[in-house]
């Protein structure tokens, strides 16, 4: 196949001419509630910035048509992996709990899940 | 000394491997509170480790292929009741339960681990400065960053504390510092190399990789760690050609491919029929170029037959890369809620000591990152975007499998430019990012690629050529590095 047959100008559309601010304070605020992070309004004005410029660098993959084209979501076919169903020792749990943020009775200790709101 | 001389002369008794360590901790100590490329040193557990290698010796066991030889860990990579924080304040004093399958294979071929690396937060970041603990400097300028995220293990390796390091490679992480601080630096073939103890990034793309001052270290390396692991459901099956054997056969007649878009500027590309209309990525720096084609002209006085090839979906690389990637990672870290490991910051509820426990533990760009990651996978978004970059996989992998149809390996650089200043691109994470921009496509495709250094740019620093091939071309990708390895000016490679 010569180079010019593969190019990815024929795949390409028009480039969307309005490219900045794709993501304003509001979308960053509900994006930063799914990721359970926390910022200040200077911060998300910062990042829907930064996060508008990544997007703005993608539109080449945006304007794509690749429709025809099947998705690779991993380098290799995988196969499902299994193993005989023999009991093995698993991790020490004493070692893995000592390593918790706190423990109670053998068990992960975490503040109460219902009750007061966030 | 290198990897494989000190393993021959403590084999042979004419060198302990307490003295060999003891020489590199000095180095270590003298020298690194300039450069800061441990996050931990670990100095007693490396001479017990030693000195059980040298009463095997006396003894008259067999040793293995990396006796007594002094190792450096990316400190991304578990080590059982040793912390591992890979840089950030939210695993900060953490001790895995368990070895990753890579320390182990170390320690069994009489590897001694001689400390943990430090990295750009959770290996995202191309210059060592999105560490909580601090930048690592380059050897060769010490005002320069070492690259990154693998910046640790790469200026360990150029300032001497180690022989060998690992890294771990999701979008260039092994090769682009291993290119700035002038060693050689390998990312083996998806799949090559367990990743069980590898904290995860971006599971689709990650791999750990050797990192060393001469590619016959680098294979030695590489042979020890690679091979299947039943922990590592991506590892793959099945006998391996070896590497370190076939090193010194040459290049003649391989048949090499100098990538077009990842080589704007270069003479060849004018010389070639059939290219135009071909677009390249943005800001490789002409003297880089110069120095790729040095390389193609030294293969080809090898023996190899050089041509110019054209991989179209390089150029949308960069773009595929920084939704995958951070989508993966949004996934894999959403692990740190405060509850099993790592820090926890109180609060009233649960959710809000997730919250709050994220919020304070996360440095700037884990936090971008999972913010883009989270954004790209979410509704509305995912269609316009990620399911577009699992197809441009599909095209990248299409083209490759073209190309190689034609050559045995492709030619490319490593990192667009030679080592930058520290501070030089942190105000603007897409500047940045384009640090990626060569060393990317072997991610997607999950093919190994290899960074060697190969002269130095007009600044007086080291630039590293990449060599790339199809999946387990190992063997072949580390006999034309050795080749141009010893085609290589000389004085590119001493800090």
């Amino acid at each position: 196949m010569s180079p010019a047959e593969r190019a990815p100008a024929d795949r390409r559309r028009a480039y969307p001419s309005d490219v900045s601010g794709r993501i304003t304070r509001d979308e960053a605020a509900h994006v930063a509630r799914l990721a359970r992070l926390r910022f200040s309004d200077e911060e998300l004005d910062e990042l829907a910035a930064q996060l508008s410029a990544v997007l703005d660098h993608a539109a080449d993959v945006e304007a794509l048509d690749v429709t025809d084209i099947a998705p690779t979501s991993h380098p290799h076919p995988l196969v499902n992996v299994t193993r005989a169903d023999e009991v093995r020792p698993s991790l020490d749990r004493d070692e893995v709990l000592a390593q918790a943020p706190s423990v109670d009775d053998g068990q992960f200790r975490v503040p109460p899940i219902l009750g007061e709101a966030p | 000394m290198t990897a494989l001389g000190i393993a021959a002369a403590v084999k042979s008794g004419e060198r302990t491997a307490l003295d060999v360590l003891d020489e590199h901790l000095a180095r270590i100590s003298q020298r690194d509170t300039e450069i800061g490329a441990f996050n931990l040193v670990l100095a007693d557990e490396a001479r017990t480790a030693a000195r059980e290698v040298d009463a095997a010796v006396s003894r008259g066991d067999a040793v293995g292929p990396l006796a007594g030889v002094p190792v450096a860990l990316k400190d991304n990579l578990c080590t059982r009741g040793v912390p591992t924080t890979c840089s950030s304040r939210m695993l900060e004093g953490w001790r895995p339960p368990y070895d990753a399958t890579v320390v182990q294979r170390l320690r069994s071929a009489g590897a001694v681990i001689v400390g943990k690396t430090n990295l750009d937060e959770f290996a995202m970041g191309s210059s060592t400065e999105n560490s909580a603990f601090g930048p690592t400097r380059n050897p060769h300028d010490t005002d320069r960053v070492p690259g990154g995220s693998s910046g640790g293990s790469a200026a360990a390796v150029a300032a001497g504390f180690a022989p060998l390091a690992l890294g771990s490679d999701t979008g260039g992480s092994v090769r682009q510092p291993a290119a700035l601080c002038g060693v050689v630096g390998l990312k083996p073939t998806y799949g090559a190399v367990s990743r069980y103890g590898l904290v995860a990034f971006a599971s689709s793309l990650d791999q750990i990789g050797p990192m060393a001052s001469n590619v016959a270290d680098a294979a030695a390396c590489f042979e020890a760690i690679s091979g299947h692991d039943p922990l590592d459901s991506t590892s793959i099956d099945g006998a391996r050609d070896p590497v370190v054997a076939g090193l010194g056969q040459g290049v003649n007649g391989l048949r090499v491919g100098l990538v077009a878009e990842l080589c704007a500027g270069s003479a060849r590309l004018q010389e070639a029929d059939g290219l135009d209309g071909v677009s390249a990525v943005e800001g490789v720096a002409a003297d880089v170029i110069g120095r790729v084609d040095a390389a193609a002209a030294a293969l080809e006085a090898a023996g190899a037959a050089v041509t110019v090839v054209s991989v179209p979906s390089a150029v949308l690389g960069l773009s595929a890369y920084y939704l995958i990637a951070p989508a993966e990672a949004s996934s894999n870290l959403a692990r740190y809620d405060g509850v099993r490991y790592g820090l926890r910051v109180d609060a009233a509820n649960a959710a809000e000591m997730n919250v709050s426990s994220r919020t304070a533990g996360f440095g700037a760009e884990v936090k971008r990152r999972i913010m883009l990651g989270t954004y790209a996978l979410s509704a509305g978004y995912y269609d316009a975007f990620y399911a577009k970059t699992l197809r441009v996989r599909t095209l990248m992998l299409r083209e490759c499998a073209a190309a190689y149809a034609g050559v045995d390996v492709l030619l490319g650089p490593t990192a667009p430019t030679t080592a930058f200043e520290l501070g030089a691109k942190t105000a603007d994470p897409l500047l940045m990012y384009l640090n990626d921009v060569c060393t990317i496509p072997s991610n997607l495709t999950g093919h190994p690629a290899v960074s060697v250094p190969f002269g130095c740019g007009d600044d007086g620093l080291p630039v590293g050529v990449q060599l790339m091939g199809p999946a387990l071309s190992e063997p072949v990708l580390l006999r034309a590095a050795a080749v141009l390895e010893k085609a290589a000016p000389p004085d590119g490679n001493a800090p």
